[in-house]
């Protein structure tokens, strides 16, 4: 498919957007870097945001069926549980993504 | 946690290029899943096998390297893609406020350092224990990451249909991730109204518009922080 510089030209304009909102907001956000309001925002955000992108990744989970929401709910559960446990990112997350893809394979099937 | 690894001794950069290999290391294993996702999804949607590892190379944002090749699939024109572009990664403009490029100096490295500010190298310097990481650190730790990202989207391209198409939600590693890193940037305050707050934003934002959601949640948990701030102040000013 496709000719190569729709796709090269894609390639760069997502590039483009994506470097100028990462770097942009330094130069903007820098004379307010020691303002009590800007601790007070940066204290909290790294928590929040986890949170947003990761309610994000489930967007396409639907609350009412049980073999959507069923399976999230208990990756979860396994995820957050041998986290506060154990305390090893690849543990919890090789453990939450195994039981995610065994019980969707399994339904899917 | 401050104890847990005390960042603030003075070490050698090699020494903080391995550091920055373990602290980094979880976010690769982590990723994985999902760069073999991407690669198979780029040589089922018709596009040569390279494509993928150079898409991963260049735009380095993985949700929206999965929203680009639907679109070059559905030949979209450019400035949608663009428009799509600013909308799924709008959130990045928020991690300028806590992000340490302070730290790292020179115009290059801050334009790698930049290009590279994906949500998990954010996630991975703001911690309470990241706070005296030097730019060695910072660096190495962008850069496996983005060597790691590329080298699955590589693989995945390359092994491309020996997955077989009946195992789904590799996908979950991803919500996985930001799981436990919001977990770990938890246990900084202990304090359970911000990361209720983040959810209630999630929620209300996901009934408004499940395609907007991330940047009508993330505006939303934004604002109402600001205004915490305005009402203890101006607590704080009349007692």
């Amino acid at each position: 498919m496709s000719d190569p510089w729709y796709v090269l030209s894609a390639i760069a304009v997502s590039a483009a957007v994506t470097w100028a909102l990462r770097a942009a907001p330094f130069a903007m956000l820098a004379p307010l870097r020691h303002s009590a309001l800007m601790a007070h925002i940066g204290e909290r955000m790294p928590v929040g945001m986890m949170v947003i992108l990761a309610v994000y990744t489930l967007r396409d989970t639907d609350p009412v069926a049980l073999a959507s929401a069923g399976a999230a709910v208990l990756a979860l559960a396994l995820t957050i549980g041998l986290h506060l446990w154990r305390g090893s990112m690849t543990l919890s997350i090789f453990a939450g993504t195994a039981a995610y893809v065994l019980v969707t394979s399994v339904i899917a099937a | 946690m401050e104890t847990e690894t005390a960042g603030a001794e003075p070490a050698g950069t090699h020494e903080e290029v391995l550091a920055g290999w373990r602290a980094v290391l979880p976010a690769c294993v982590a990723v994985v899943p999902l760069g073999l996702a991407l690669g198979v999804l780029v040589v089922h949607s018709g596009l040569a096998w390279w494509w993928a590892p150079v898409l991963g190379a260049i735009v380095f944002a993985g949700t929206m390297e999965f929203l680009l090749v639907g679109l070059l699939a559905a030949a979209a024109p450019l400035a949608q893609i663009a428009v799509s572009a600013l909308l799924v990664n709008f959130r990045h403009v928020f991690y300028a406020i806590s992000f340490p490029l302070h730290r790292v100096h020179g115009a290059g490295w801050k334009a790698y350092s930049t290009f590279a500010l994906t949500d998990e190298a954010y996630a991975l310097t703001v911690t309470p224990e990241s706070a005296g990481w030097s730019r060695a650190r910072i660096i190495a730790i962008q850069a496996f990451f983005h060597a790691a990202w590329v080298i699955c989207v590589a693989a995945g391209a390359g092994l491309g249909s020996l997955i077989p198409p009946q195992v789904v939600g590799l996908e979950f590693a991803v919500t996985a991730l930001f799981v436990v890193l919001g977990l770990e940037a938890y246990k900084v305050r202990r304090s359970l109204p911000i990361p209720v707050l983040a959810l209630g934003c999630a929620i209300v934002a996901a009934l408004i518009s499940r395609e907007n959601m991330l940047l009508i949640a993330m505006g939303m948990f934004v604002a109402a922080i600001v205004a915490s701030y305005v009402l203890t102040a101006r607590r704080r000013r009349r007692v």
